[in-house]
């Protein structure tokens, strides 16, 4: 026994001994999780590096308590950062990004479009991320579902009383239930409401919480999901139930759709979202990079983000992972048939005449989830448990309000500036 | 004619009695046989419908390259040596616990019992936020001996009790008789009463082992970069492909199976005594 | 022995209390703090949070009918499988091991197990397709169809947990003296009064270890419900990881885990007290 324990002893010191020491730029991200992806991210897009880099992947509530716990305690072992562009502005907000106007600029000079440079300074005077790639949702639908769209509707200016009469007829023809949403617990479902749902029927995002657009939307979506599919809350990938039949059509982001795409472009269809009364809204989202001040190893991060931002690895990370440039380049003919028509229903989504656009959240701090659960409880209990649209509204509308004079945000687009607090009104 | 009537009782009976034997076997195998063809079915077996419920178009290509995946290695190393830190920690700390409250009655017995219970009362993964703050000032953040630590709170109480109905198993006159010829305490105990334990002990290792190997949450709360399997993939499993997740599923099940087979015959042994 | 050196049993306990106190008592306090005050001032703030959240209600009754469906389901089958092997001569300590393996699996793996049986892809659909019982995939683990869901989660709970109430059993069982059950055959004793009159009594220690245990591990059950049914079926650690780790307000995480202990220190408590054994014999 003695001797067992000593063995075990020994190979646990052992063990932590042998961990690496910070000889690796360590880049922690909160994209591209996915074993594939994150795979992808470090045999292909970051190999041919000087330096190695230790590509570490973390939820965004993990990754905000880790970086607000390095900032505390003054300890820092991450060099790089890559986030969505709200999970970096609390960082910013707290002073603890490093400019990167340098870098900013030989990224204008490389053909970054400016506006979207601009994106990166987050309100503040200096650079605090570096734009790493782009991405929005769309949805995509089998070939087969295609016979039961209804006469006159173009997949491309689908509206949602014509989504409502093709899930019907599917429902008809098939006898079950083919639209999938990933309403999960790890599904983007929460997106959908803050930049499909609510900017498409009421145009606004906080603001219009409760008024009579939102209540009429809410009916309008309780229609659509007599005719989605049930599993949809067990849905966090649309990729997966796409791929396995288990729906036709589906709404998501576009890395989470890319597998099930890629993996047979012949069969499916992709698409913008559809529209509502007042108009087509969609959610871009921008993911950057950034230092952490204190990093341990600038000089390498900074070299990664110049080798990520160059036009190849920008290509390479489309065709790999679909997340498009963030440099203006064209993508090129060959580019992974999947991928393409992924850009294609970007590029549709982004030139309709009726795109509402709608950002993401900024300024609630680590109360994101809190808000996304305002959007998720109102679903829960409207659409799955089938209460009174407007008193759930109205208590929901309540906790939204408090959330927002708590965080102070201010309003975002599609809301009207707001001079504080954004207000439910 | 009677006898015949009773032999046919008697073999419908044992009929029935081995058929619910089987089908309890069933019941545990045939999910554990099912997860492994999907971990070696690869993408197009995890998506196939109707699925086969034979191993055709099965390989062991899938499952080598979900081994080869970055991390998936490293986490299995950390899950290894936040085990053996468990087990260590656990028994060093549990045994002589475990042996006071088998040999000796002493005030405070009875709260020291239930400090024990509490532990086994209180869903764990919430303490690791508390913890989190403590073990980043102490350097213990993300790192395999915290991992080991917290899990030793899990395995400690488990094996205090464990090694106390053990020892209890273990007859005082062998060790008074130890003493009486000369022996000092802490030589009877090395002589006469280690040996005598070690086969429960042994069992109480692996259970620690296997506590540490299964734990989830606080080893996800606590690491970012040195995660144990488990915390490994309920970061990436959760969001990734189907036969991934099977994958995983699998190298999981995979070497808890091996260690409760090397313990079994000690299994019931240290419940056994404990229940004396 | 115990009283010329009253010092020595403390001197054995004292490193684990030590342990115990740093990792475990330390925390526990501060989380039980965190769970009654606000901004460093006592408040039932979330308190009130806990209680008027949409899933409070849910979550607590699903546990709770969870609890109460898999337990006795998984006593039962603990000593039915150890009757079985008391009468096994050959083959006994292999058929053992069979019925050990779920010991080891974990929360996590478990739920993946099950999940690949009963998906809408899965085998389940799979055999009923085959049969001809139905015609497509069904769905069995959604919002509509709330028992399917709970009973595909209670049977992996069942599959999972049945291993360590076993092991309890049937250590319990092998304590039965063989004196005793001659006896009562001798006097004609039928099976069945046999069991209830002498098993049972008998192995009242043991079966209250493996109520306490199945029991408070049945209100930590999580991985497993999450796996299966996402969000449509909300548990009580659930919550409370939803809370930390989705919402960050670890406040109401807190709350929740301060109900889950003194949910499970009443259970325990009315086990004590419903089964008694004498105190030499307590887990």
């Amino acid at each position: 026994m003695k001797r067992m324990l000593s063995i075990a002893m020994l190979a646990s010191t052992a063990m932590s001994v042998s961990m690496p020491a910070q000889a690796e730029t360590v880049f922690l991200s909160t994209q591209l999780r996915p074993i594939e992806e994150a795979t992808a991210v470090r045999e292909e897009l970051l190999s041919g590096l000087e330096r190695p880099v230790d590509y570490v992947v973390e939820e965004p509530p993990q990754f905000a308590v880790r970086m607000e716990a390095e900032r505390q305690a003054g300890k820092h072992t991450i060099s790089l950062v890559g986030a969505l562009h709200g999970e970096l502005s609390p960082l910013a907000d707290k002073q603890s990004l490093e400019p990167l106007d340098d870098l900013a600029k030989k990224m204008a000079d490389a053909g970054m479009p400016q506006s979207l440079i601009d994106l990166g300074k987050l309100g503040k005077a200096e650079q605090q991320y570096i734009p790493w790639m782009q991405a929005t949702y769309v949805m995509a639908a089998s070939k087969d579902a295609l016979q039961y769209l209804p006469e006159g509707a173009d997949i491309n200016k689908l509206n949602y009383d014509q989504l409502i009469q093709w899930g019907k007829k599917m429902q008809e023809e098939t006898g079950a239930p083919q639209i999938g949403f990933p309403a999960g617990p790890k599904g983007l479902m929460p997106r959908y409401f803050q930049g499909y749902f609510y900017p498409s029927f009421t145009g606004g995002v906080v603001r219009t919480f409760k008024n009579s657009d939102a209540v009429a939307g809410w009916e309008k979506l309780k229609e659509l999901w007599t005719v989605v599919s049930p599993n949809s809350t067990n849905y966090d990938f649309m990729q997966e139930p796409l791929a396995s039949g288990e729906v036709m059509v589906a709404w998501d982001h576009v890395a989470r759709l890319k597998n099930a795409i890629s993996g047979s472009p012949e069969n499916y269809v992709v698409f913008p979202a559809p529209a509502g009364p007042k108009g087509r809204g969609y959610m871009p989202v921008v993911a950057g990079l950034a230092i952490p001040k204190g990093a341990p190893d600038k000089e390498g991060a900074r070299a990664t983000i110049e080798h990520l931002a160059t036009q190849e690895v920008q290509l390479q990370t489309a065709s790999l992972v679909g997340f498009f440039p963030t440099l203006d380049v064209q993508l090129p003919e060959d580019l992974d048939p999947g991928v393409a028509l992924l850009a294609g229903a970007v590029t549709a989504t982004q030139s309709a005449s009726d795109a509402v656009i709608s950002l993401l959240p900024v300024g609630l701090g680590d109360k994101g989830g809190e808000f996304n659960k305002v959007y998720m409880d109102a679903f829960q209990r409207i659409v799955l448990q089938n209460e009174p649209v407007a008193d759930v509204l109205k208590a929901q509308g309540e906790t939204m309000s408090k959330l927002m004079s708590d965080t102070k945000a201010r309003c975002w687009a599609p809301d009207a500036k707001s001079e504080g607090a954004c207000p439910v009104e | 004619m009677s006898t015949v009537s009773k032999t046919g009782f008697i073999s419908a009976r044992r009929f029935l009695f081995w058929s619910g034997i089987v089908a309890l076997c069933a019941w545990v195998l045939v999910p554990i046989y099912l997860v492994t063809l999907g971990a070696l079915g690869g993408r197009t077996g995890a998506y196939q419908w109707p699925k086969t419920f034979l191993p055709t178009n099965v390989s062991l290509q899938p499952f080598i390259l979900f081994l080869k995946t970055e991390g998936v290695l490293q986490s299995f190393l950390n899950s290894l040596g936040a085990a053996g830190i468990t087990v260590a920690l656990s028994l060093a700390l549990g045994a002589p616990a475990g042996y006071a409250l088998a040999r000796y009655n002493f005030r405070g017995k009875d709260s020291y019992r239930l400090l024990v219970l509490l532990t086994r009362a209180f869903p764990l993964a919430i303490l690791a936020l508390p913890l989190t703050i403590s073990y980043i000032r102490f350097g213990l953040y993300d790192t395999v001996l915290g991992v080991g630590l917290i899990h030793t709170v899990l395995a400690l109480p488990f094996a205090a009790l464990v090694t106390q109905g053990i020892f209890l198993g273990v007859p005082r006159e062998l060790e008074e008789a130890a003493w009486v010829f000369g022996c000092t305490r802490i030589q009877a105990f090395f002589k006469i009463v280690a040996p005598l334990a070690l086969p429960g002990l042994v069992a109480t290792a692996v259970f620690a082992f296997v506590i540490s190997w299964n734990e989830v949450f606080a080893a996800s709360v606590l690491t970012v970069r040195e995660r144990t399997l488990t915390a490994y993939l309920l970061t990436v499993l959760s969001e990734s492909p189907m036969h991934y997740r099977f994958a995983g599923g699998l190298l999981l099940i995979l070497p808890s199976v091996v260690f409760i087979f090397a313990v079994r015959r000690y299994l019931f042994a240290i419940w056994g005594v404990s229940s004396k | 022995m115990t009283q010329n050196r009253p010092w020595i049993p403390y001197a054995l306990i004292l490193p684990s209390v030590v342990f115990l106190c740093l990792l475990f008592v330390v925390p526990l306090v501060q989380t039980i703090w965190l769970a009654i005050s606000e901004n460093g001032v006592p408040s039932l703030a979330n308190m009130r949070t806990m209680a008027g959240d949409l899933n409070f209600g849910r979550s607590l009754i699903n546990t709770f009918l969870l609890t109460l469906a898999v337990v006795p389901i998984q006593i039962i089958m603990a000593l039915t499988m150890g009757s079985m092997v008391s009468k096994m001569g050959g083959g006994r300590e292999t058929i053992l091991w069979i019925w050990t393996i779920p010991l080891g699996i974990s929360d996590l793996a478990a739920g993946m197990v099950w999940l690949s049986i009963l998906q809408n892809t899965g085998y389940l659909n799979s055999i009923l397709f085959g049969m001809g019982i139905i015609e497509r995939q069904t769905a069995w683990l959604t919002y509509q169809t709330p028992v399917a869901l709970f009973i595909g989660i209670a049977i992996a709970e069942i599959w999972r947990g049945t291993a360590i109430v076993m092991i309890i059993i049937v250590a319990g069982l092998n304590q039965v003296p063989k004196e005793f059950k001659e006896a009562a055959e001798i006097f004609g004793a039928s099976q069945w009064t046999r069991f209830t009159r002498i098993t049972l009594p008998l192995i009242r220690p043991a079966l209250q270890s493996a109520l306490i245990l199945r029991t408070v591990l049945a209100f930590e059950v999580f991985a497993v419900v999450y796996t299966l049914g996402g969000r449509n079926f909300p548990v009580l650690v659930g919550e409370a990881y939803n809370w930390q780790n989705q919402n960050q307000n670890y406040g109401v995480a807190a709350a929740y885990a301060v109900l889950i202990m003194v949910i499970s220190l009443a259970a325990t408590l009315v086990y004590l007290k419903a089964i008694k054994v004498d105190p030499e014999r307590l887990p």
